[in-house]
């Protein structure tokens, strides 16, 4: 393939691509004729599961290659399009292609705040990072602070920041592989990970960045037909029109009037409701009671006997379950486990507080879907108030103001510490170093940002549309009659569908049913009434999005590792043949450690993964920018700005995020932990600048690098580029 | 290797385009959400404003800022004759 020009290589992906494109689809029809002539869903979900990996192992091997620059950098000969392709399964992570509608549908206008952050730090990439790095040309992240900054301690900070960013998030997809695997195919979990572990190191073990990038580019095409055809079909069926983001204008005003309904209890829908929210205000005053007796009794020190009566509570609920006529297997287990969990107060505590806040939750009234920034709706209370004194009102009101004024202020720090974190993100940042020219990186900035777009701008409109399925069709139904794939993801799963007819009515209220962020995504084929085979592909698109951020952050990590620690700092000297060993065996010993982490299932991994973004910020943003804009930063700046950086956005979510033992309490400005880089960013610019005004200017080598970098061609100019 | 005037302005205008479209990025995430509850009186198509804003419409912003920049600076390069070679 050496012997092929730029634009006949560009010519001959782009028919392989094609081709390829066709015979996906041509594999889902052929399924799609077979279920219609009877193939069971459980053999779909193996065959879309085999085949998936099976094609990206092939493309691994393929791709196997014995080259550092093909190792490292896929030979820097990646066109601009495949790259953004690339570059938009890179980025796309099993959290964008399910959870992304999820989070919309539940949050509304307040969780658009992660639809803005994760495009708009592209625009970052492209003004002050890509063709930069482009043009210094190595292979890492930490390869820049190195020559950069000069010295072992920048490079070596970088590669520990790169460490902590990557292992948690590489952590979450390997999570949600697991749980990918095992809903289309029945495995267990853990079985589910390892199976999902082979299809990661098949491909990237033996070609490295190579066969990472073409196998991105093959699992960018399956994620967004997978995520576009059941939104198109749902904006069909429910509106006529075949661009959901167009239709959910309408839509969306519809959501919004019948959340005036469900809300005003003078109509018949929000009486019904109001009947229902009444019952969990009851559940919250009862679980707040139970609350305020364990606290005493924790106080007085006879705990154990509260304890002991809520035992003594659930036993009886056991042998009520036991003496059913006929006894639900799934329940009891169930019922047995949280009696074996109920182990002293403190879980009796947590579970308390739970129930009291979900049944809060579930008493108050709809959220509006399109509204910012909402209040807590004191004011409505203290005006439904007769009594309510002016004094009264006005102070409600100024509390709503303040809760408003609060998310308002969450809303712009966590877009800024997404947006700076993305344009900070090791292994999104590799990807630039993989083009031809600078030119070609700057273009490239631009596909990855549309194709990522692409399913950016479908989200908001799907999660509008679902709320208009159940708003309309699922809210007023009779439980004797519930529309299939309610009833089918309440069997399958109680944490993503849950549904109960609490006032006896008979009729489904909104405030009865319970949905999980992720069903959003997994449901919408059968909403919008296609074959399950749909449903398979939908999984196999969120595998593909897994799997393919998976593949570029395990190189990060084991390219740190390898290229940074050892060639640069151990072991200069060494070998071709040796690099890429080392290479290869710590990309194998850290997938083995991710995938052991994963299937421990920690329960934070979440907050984690937006830990990610902040701890990136903090710790590289303002090296890196300032590395290429100011001439004057050095050495000791570069070292204080990423250590202070870093230092402040840890000590932050240690202070005040429950997982370290911190308390909300100790917010500043009321700024959420998920948020820590805001403060972390400016610390690290200030330790930048204080380092390098208090020391000398960096030598003339180094400024002459910062001119290098700046042009894309300078005559008489120095080389960094690595082979 | 010594930078000359041309050099020297090529980066200049550089510093002055990032500038204008950091600014254009800047007033369209955060002026948008900054304002957002005014803003969302405002229907388009269904959309009230903000909410189509933080969906949609910054979104297109930022991939347009993105295609100009690359645009302009690729055109910008030949013009200043720091540009590479075609391959």
């Amino acid at each position: 393939m050496t012997a092929l020009t730029q634009s006949q290589f560009f010519n001959q992906l782009k028919k392989y691509y094609t081709f390829y494109t066709g015979g996906f689809i041509a594999f889902v029809i052929v399924l799609a004729v077979l279920e219609q002539l009877g193939l069971p869903p459980k053999w779909i979900g193996y065959i879309f599961l085999a085949a998936t990996i099976m094609l990206y192992a092939g493309i691994g091997i393929m791709s196997k290659t014995a080259d550092v620059s093909e190792y490292y950098v896929a030979g820097r000969r990646v066109p601009a399009l495949f790259n953004g392709m690339a570059t938009g399964a890179d980025w796309m992570s099993a959290a964008s292609f399910i959870g992304m509608a999820g989070t919309l549908y539940l949050s509304g206008f307040d969780g658009l705040a992660f639809i803005m952050g994760w495009t708009g730090g592209y625009v970052l990439v492209a003004l002050f990072l890509a063709p930069y790095l482009r043009k210094f040309g190595q292979f890492t992240i930490p390869d820049f602070l190195g020559s950069r900054y000069g010295g072992n301690l920048p490079r070596t900070i970088g590669v520990v920041a790169a460490i902590i960013c990557s292992f948690t998030y590489v952590v979450a997809q390997i999570y949600g592989v697991g749980i990918i695997t095992a809903r289309l195919t029945g495995l267990e979990f853990q079985i589910g990970v390892f199976v999902g572990l082979a299809g990661i190191l098949v491909c990237s073990f033996l070609g490295g960045m190579r066969a990472v990038t073409w196998t991105q580019v093959a699992q960018y095409i399956i994620l967004i037909i997978a995520y576009m055809i059941p939104v198109v079909w749902l904006s069909v069926s429910h509106t006529g029109n075949p661009i959901p983001q167009i239709a959910y204008g309408q839509v969306l005003q519809e959501v919004t009037s019948q959340e005036k309904e469900l809300n005003d209890p003078t109509t018949t829908r929000g009486a019904a409701e109001a009947s229902v929210r009444a019952i969990f205000k009851e559940r919250q005053l009862a679980a707040e009671d139970k609350i305020k007796t364990l606290e005493a009794a924790i106080a007085a020190g006879s705990a154990d006997t509260v304890v002991g009566e809520a035992r003594a509570a659930l036993d009886a609920e056991l042998v009520a379950l036991k003496a059913a006529p006929e006894p639900d297997t799934a329940k009891i287990e169930a019922k047995q486990k949280e009696i074996a969990d109920l182990t002293g107060p403190d879980v009796l505590m947590a579970k308390l507080k739970k129930a009291a806040d979900g049944a809060k939750k579930s008493a108050g009234p709809v959220p509006a879907h399109a509204t910012a920034f909402s209040g807590k709706g004191a004011e409505a209370k203290a005006k439904a108030n007769p009594n309510a004194t002016e004094a009264e009102i006005a102070a409600a009101k100024a509390e709503d103001q303040e809760a408003s004024n609060v998310k308002r202020r969450n809303f712009i720090a966590l877009v800024l510490c997404l947006m700076v974190g993305t344009a900070s993100l090791p292994h999104i940042l590799m990807r630039y170093y993989t083009t031809p020219s600078v030119r070609e990186a700057r273009k490239s900035v631009f596909w990855s940002l549309f194709f990522i777009f692409l399913l950016y701008f479908t989200a908001p409109a799907l999660a509008v549309l679902v709320k208009n399925v159940v708003y309309t069709d699922l809210v007023g139904s009779s439980f004797a009659s519930l529309p299939a794939w309610v009833a089918n993801w309440a069997a399958v799963d109680p944490t993503l569908m849950k549904i109960a007819d609490l006032n006896k009515d008979g009729l489904v209220q909104l405030a009865e049913v319970t949905i999980g962020g992720d069903l959003i995504v997994l449901a919408t084929p059968e909403i919008a009434g296609l074959p399950y085979v749909i449903s398979g592909m939908v999984a196999a698109g969120g595998l593909a999005a897994a799997l393919s951020t998976a593949d570029g952050l395990l190189l990060t990590i084991a390219n740190a590792l390898s290229h940074d620690v050892y060639y640069k700092m151990i072991d200069p000297k060494a070998s071709t043949v040796r690099r890429l060993s080392i290479s290869k065996g710590l990309l194998l010993v850290v997938a083995l450690l991710a995938a052991y982490t994963a299937s421990l299932k920690p329960g934070d991994i979440l907050f984690l993964v937006g830990a990610a973004f902040s701890l990136a910020a903090s710790a590289f943003f303002p090296a890196l920018v300032l590395g290429v804009f100011w001439k004057r930063a050095n050495y000791l700046g570069a070292v204080i700005g990423m250590l202070a950086g870093l230092a402040v956005c840890m000590y932050y979510m240690y202070i005040t995020y429950d997982f370290f033992g911190g308390v909300a309490a100790n917010e500043w400005f009321a700024i959420k932990p998920i948020a820590a880089g805001v403060f972390g960013m400016p610390a690290g610019f200030l330790g930048i600048i204080i380092g390098s005004l208090l020391s000398k200017a960096p030598a003339k080598e180094i400024q002459e690098l910062v001119d290098h970098v700046r042009y894309p061609s300078l005559e008489g100019d120095i080389k960094t580029q690595a082979a | 290797m010594q930078l000359s005037e041309r050099h020297q302005e090529y980066w200049r205008r550089n510093l002055r385009l990032t500038a204008v479209l950091l600014a254009i990025w800047f007033v369209v995430t955060f002026g948008v959400i900054y304002f957002a509850p005014q803003l969302n009186s405002i229907i388009i198509m269904g959309f009230p404003f903000a909410f189509y804003m933080a969906a949609q419409g910054s979104l297109i912003i930022y991939v347009l800022i993105i295609w100009y920049y690359a645009y302009a600076m690729n055109k910008m390069d030949r013009e200043f004759g720091v540009h590479e070679g075609d391959e």
